[in-house]
């Protein structure tokens, strides 16, 4: 990412540059900006939770409904990631090493959750499968809880997280090409063992980029959850649901412990993301062609 | 590919045909009625208004952002490249608190904000602040790759030709990066223009003055009124398929425009 920096160019460079009057004012315009934008708010969550003390903070998050907010949001996170992890590689292994028609539009499918508004993604589940919805009625008589329940939940966040593994993997398998599969197919491997033994090992940097993007979506999806949940306590509230109704009855103590919890997720997360993309851009060198 | 073709039909195309079929149901003067309803102009207007506002300002701010971690060696760089990427990675919620906090009339700038008389959390002032918090990530990572990319040569080439730094950048450099520029207008925009868990805390959520389409949905559905929220929903779906549409077109030509290294 670094541009080379020789001696050549920096004599080069004062063509290249402005006056040192505008570079400061450039480089104070974005540092504020990014900082009151960005560094405050996420300054501001750990402040509010700790402002009465680590013992109210600590107090905050072993409340029993805290907890089960808690434990909900792992499994909907374990049950959404490991699906779109399958659906993932095998949408990439398709889009990437077959032609076929209509795969353009088979990609902009697989983009579209990224850019619908997330709480259309719920409402799409709560048309199938709500009192009015089509299907809501036969679930009903046969006693099948959809909607205000965990199955709704684990639908909304997987269609909200459906892209980030495929989309991670997708450019990686197209760059690499189908010569190392060929090449063991012709050896004598089978399918499935082309696909663990050459194709996986490739790409397993992409894999993990893309399960840590899926991840932190499904752990903090708010607005389709928000309308498939139904806001039943201590059963069908996620993490991010619950700081809202925290915050709503003005514990703020409470509501902004739990946000730190996913604040500390995406942290976690940016800096993963920073280590997995060194491992990707020196995965690629030596495969420039 | 058959996998992929099933599992793509059962939780994207079957919910997303389910919302058209039930747009279906309603007559087209019902469509109308709860489209031109003056709460629904409102909030459509509110929401998309306000997004292309704070788009606008992604844009300019975001490509002042990307020239001084480009071009500019200063300490903490790196760090406020990795920043950069917060409002992506932060949960929609946690961003909707910690900026009502933040702006509110006692918190740590909504205080002096007030004092200059300017209130921002549970106004539309507010919904447009977070916005462009949503938004900033789409323009600065569109328009990154593209300035690293850009060959040193064009604008030596300009220099040595006479013109001035002023003209090199707005006449040769910033028009290369147009394609970029547009490509992360259109991504914050529609981000904006969608989102809800960040701007719900902070909007005041007043009907007809600081409430958004999203929301509108939110409160047609709790009022059962799906026929209500469907038609919102799908007004701005459209939408949405718009933007994805201009914006691939973008990207191939800027395709055309800069050819493949």
């Amino acid at each position: 990412m670094n541009q080379p920096q020789s001696y050549l160019s920096s004599a080069r460079s004062d063509l290249r540059s402005e006056p040192r009057l505008v570079r400061a004012l450039i480089i104070a315009i974005a540092v504020i900006f990014l900082t009151v934008f960005v560094v405050l708010p996420l300054v501001v969550v750990f402040a509010q939770a700790f402002s009465k003390g680590v013992g109210a903070y600590f107090a905050a998050l072993s409340d029993p409904e805290a907890l089960s907010a808690i434990r909900l949001t792992l499994w909907v996170a374990a049950i959404s990631v490991s699906l779109n992890l399958i659906f993932g590689l095998v949408a990439a292994w398709a889009i990437a090493k077959f032609d076929f028609r209509g795969k353009t539009f088979l990609i902009s499918l697989i983009d579209l959750p990224f850019s619908v508004s997330p709480v259309i993604s719920g409402l799409v589940f709560v048309l199938l499968f709500g009192a009015q919805g089509y299907w809501g009625p036969w679930l009903q008589s046969h006693n099948v809880h959809v909607l205000f329940a965990v199955p709704g939940i684990a639908l909304a966040t997987i269609f909200v997280t459906f892209p980030f593994v495929a989309r991670a993997l997708i450019p990686l398998m197209q760059e690499q090409g189908t010569q190392e599969e060929e090449a063991a197919v012709s050896l004598g491997a089978s399918g499935l063992q082309t696909f663990f033994r050459v194709t996986l090992p490739n790409i397993k940097w992409g894999v993990l980029y893309g399960v840590l993007l899926c991840n932190a979506r499904a752990m903090g999806e708010f607005g389709a959850v928000s309308v498939v949940s139904g806001h039943i306590r201590g059963e069908t509230n996620t993490m991010p649901l619950l700081v809202e109704i925290l915050y709503n009855e003005y514990q703020f103590i409470s509501s902004f412990a739990i946000a730190s919890l996913l604040a500390m997720l995406a942290l976690i997360t940016l800096v993963a993301k920073t280590f997995l993309e060194r491992h990707l851009d020196e995965g690629q060198l030596p495969r420039g062609n | 590919m058959g996998l992929t073709l099933t599992w793509l039909s059962v939780i994207i195309l079957i919910p997303l045909a389910g919302l058209f079929l039930k747009t279906f149901e309603l007559s087209p003067d019902q469509f109308w009625g709860i489209l031109t309803s003056r709460r629904t102009l409102n909030a459509l207007k509110i929401s998309f208004g306000l997004a292309f506002a704070a788009a606008l300002v992604n844009l300019v701010m975001g490509t002042i952002i990307v020239w001084a971690l480009v071009r500019y060696r200063f300490p903490g760089r790196r760090l406020f490249d990795a920043i950069v990427d917060i409002p992506f990675a932060l949960p929609t919620a946690v961003a909707g608190v910690a900026l009502t906090s933040l702006f509110a009339q006692k918190g740590w700038l909504g205080a002096p904000l007030a004092e200059l008389g300017i209130k921002v959390a549970f106004t539309p002032v507010g919904i447009f602040v977070a916005m462009i918090f949503i938004g900033i990530p789409f323009v600065v990572r569109t328009v990154q790759p593209v300035l690293i990319d850009l060959d040193a040569e064009i604008e030596e080439a300009a220099a040595s030709l006479g013109a001035n730094r002023w003209h090199t950048v707005f006449r040769v450099i910033l028009p290369s990066l147009i394609p970029a520029l547009l490509t992360g207008f259109a991504l914050a925009f529609a981000r904006a223009v969608g989102e809800y868990g960040s701007v719900i805390f902070i909007a005041g959520n007043l009907p007809n003055v600081s409430e958004i389409a999203p929301l509108l949905i939110v409160i047609r559905l709790s009022e059962f009124r799906y026929a209500d929220a469907t038609a919102i929903a799908v007004v701005m779906l459209v939408a949405s398929f718009l933007i994805i549409f201009a914006v691939n077109r973008l990207q191939r030509w800027a395709q055309v425009r800069i050819p493949a290294h």
